[in-house]
C-alpha cells in the first residue's frame, strides 16, 4: 500500500448541513476515512461558520463565527488542519483566514468578540483548512486509491460538478493556481482525478463551476429550477450517468430541481446524483447503505447494481 | 436592442450538430449580446475592445467592475472562449460538434444567470466572489 501523506489526522468540521440535508455526505466521508485509515477528530462544540445569512447583515461577525471553530480545533484540541466537506464552510474558513490576515479591523472585531465568548482568541496561521477533496488526494493520493480499489467504478460515465464556492473568490485559497499538482480555480480538477483512480471515466463537462442559483432555491424557484436543469443537461449531452459532487446545497439543489424540472418544465433527465464520497466509499467496497446512498433522493441504485457496486 | 427572451429563443434556435462553425459564431455572438443587455441596465456602453482575443471577456471584465458577484459568471464565458476555440482549431467534425454542443448549455447558462440576475441582483452572491470583503459594512463593533 501507498504511505499516506499528510492529513492522516485532522480536525473534522462537518457544518450545519451535513447534520441534515446531507447527512449522506456525511455518513460517506466518516465511512470513506474510516475505511481509509484515515481519523476524523470531530471539532468540539463547533458553531455555524457564518453562511451567508450572517455574511450579508456583517460580514465580520461570519468572521468571527468561522474564527472561533478554528480557535476551537487549534487551541483546545491541538490540531493544525481542519477539514470542511461543505464547500460553504470551506469557503467561509478560508476567507476568515484572509480576512485575519489581511484587515486590521477584522483582528479587532475577532480579539473583542473571543473575548466576550471567553475562548481563545483565534491568530491568522494557526490551522490550515481543507476541502474533503484535499483530504483524499493529500493523505492517500490517486497511486493510494487505485491500490485500494475493491469494486472499480469502471463503465460510470462521471461529470464532476464543482459549484461555485469551491473556488471562488481566488485571492481566499492562495494554495490553488501553483502550478502542476495545484488544484485549478477555472477548471478545477481534483475530483476528476480521484474518481478517475477508482476506475470512472469522466466526462467532459462545461459546467464545472457553473452557478447552481443556491442561494435563490426558495425565492426564485423558477431561476434556480432552469440553471439546474441546464446543468444536468449538459451533463447528460456529456454522456454522464451520474453528477458527482462536493457540495451539500449543490447536492441538494441538484436533487430537488430535477424533480421540479420535470414536474414544472415537462423536463425529465435521469443522470444520478451522488456525492463523490459515497462513490470513492463505494470502489472500496463499502455498502450502498454504508455510504447512505438510501438518504439520497435521486434513486441511483438501480445504476449501482447495473454497475456491480452493490 | 434585443431581449434576454430573444437571445433564449436564439440560442435554443442553433443546431450544434448541423454546422459547429456557424453554430459556435453564434453562440459567441449571443453570449456577448447577454453580457451587453447587463451593461445597458447599468448605464454603460459596451466596450468593442477584446480580451485575449475575445470581446466577450473583455465585455465580462467590464461587467464585473465593483461589482464581484458577477465573478459568477466567469469561468462560463472562459469556458465559451475555450470551446470557440476548439470548434474553430480542430478538423474533426466530432470535436467541432462536441465542443458546439457544450456551447449551448454555456450560452444558455450565461442567459439564464445574467436574465436572472436583472431580476434579483443577489443572484452570484451565495458565491461571495461576491461579497467584497468590506462592502456594507455596519458599524456594529
Amino acid at each position: 500500500m501507498s504511505e499516506t501523506k499528510k492529513y492522516k489526522k485532522v480536525a473534522y468540521y462537518p457544518g450545519c448541513a451535513l447534520e441534515g440535508t446531507a447527512h449522506a455526505y456525511n455518513r460517506s466521508t466518516k465511512a470513506l476515512g474510516k475505511e481509509l485509515g484515515l481519523e476524523l477528530d470531530e471539532v468540539d462544540n463547533w458553531n455555524c461558520c457564518g453562511a451567508m445569512e450572517v455574511k450579508n447583515i456583517d460580514p465580520k461577525i461570519q468572521t468571527y463565527l468561522s474564527s472561533r471553530v478554528m480557535s476551537i480545533a487549534a487551541n483546545d484540541m491541538g490540531h493544525d488542519v481542519v477539514m470542511a466537506p461543505c464547500n460553504g464552510c470551506y469557503h467561509n474558513l478560508k476567507k476568515a483566514e484572509y480576512d485575519l490576515s489581511h484587515d486590521e479591523k477584522s483582528k479587532q472585531v475577532v480579539e473583542k468578540l473571543s473575548t466576550k465568548a471567553g475562548h481563545e482568541t483565534y491568530k491568522a496561521g494557526q490551522v490550515e483548512t481543507i476541502h474533503a477533496l484535499d483530504w483524499i488526494k493529500d493523505a492517500i493520493g490517486e497511486e493510494g486509491l487505485k491500490e485500494r480499489v475493491k469494486k472499480s467504478l469502471s463503465g460510470m460515465k462521471i461529470a464532476n460538478y464543482y459549484g461555485c464556492m469551491y473556488t471562488r473568490p481566488r485571492h481566499i485559497f492562495p494554495e490553488k493556481d501553483q502550478g502542476p499538482g495545484s488544484e485549478s480555480t477555472t477548471k478545477p480538477h481534483f475530483m476528476d482525478d480521484l474518481l478517475e483512480a477508482a476506475g470512472a471515466e469522466n466526462v467532459d463537462f462545461a459546467l464545472k463551476t457553473a452557478c447552481c442559483g443556491g442561494a435563490h432555491t426558495l425565492s426564485d424557484s423558477d431561476t434556480s429550477t432552469k440553471l439546474v436543469l441546464n446543468i444536468i443537461e449538459a451533463a447528460e449531452a456529456s454522456g454522464a450517468e451520474v453528477i458527482a459532487t462536493e457540495c451539500p446545497t449543490c447536492h441538494s439543489g441538484l436533487e430537488m430541481h430535477q424533480i421540479r424540472a420535470e414536474k414544472v418544465l415537462g423536463r425529465k433527465t435521469n443522470v444520478k446524483i451522488v456525492y463523490f464520497t459515497q462513490l470513492l466509499g463505494l470502489a472500496m467496497g463499502l455498502s450502498p447503505r454504508k455510504v447512505g446512498i438510501q438518504e439520497n433522493i435521486s434513486d441511483s441504485i438501480g445504476l449501482l447494481k447495473e454497475k456491480g457496486l452493490t | 436592442m434585443i431581449s434576454a427572451k430573444d437571445i433564449e429563443a436564439g440560442i435554443e434556435a442553433i443546431d450544434p450538430m448541423a454546422n459547429p462553425l456557424v453554430a459556435a459564431d453564434s453562440y459567441l455572438a449571443l453570449a456577448e449580446q447577454t453580457l451587453e443587455l447587463w451593461l445597458y441596465s447599468k448605464n454603460l456602453t459596451p466596450t468593442n475592445d477584446k480580451k485575449e482575443g475575445f470581446r466577450l471577456l473583455a465585455l465580462h471584465r467590464q461587467g464585473a467592475k465593483g461589482d464581484p458577484s458577477f465573478n459568477a459568471c466567469r469561468e462560463t464565458c472562459r469556458e465559451l472562449a475555450y470551446r470557440y476555440n476548439v470548434v474553430t482549431g480542430s478538423d474533426r467534425a466530432d470535436i467541432q460538434q462536441e465542443a458546439a454542443t457544450g456551447m449551448t448549455h454555456l450560452a444558455r447558462h450565461l442567459a439564464l444567470f445574467i436574465s436572472g440576475k436583472m431580476q434579483i441582483a443577489g443572484l452570484g452572491d451565495f458565491c461571495c466572489a461576491s461579497k467584497p470583503i468590506r462592502t456594507n459594512e455596519q458599524e456594529m463593533f
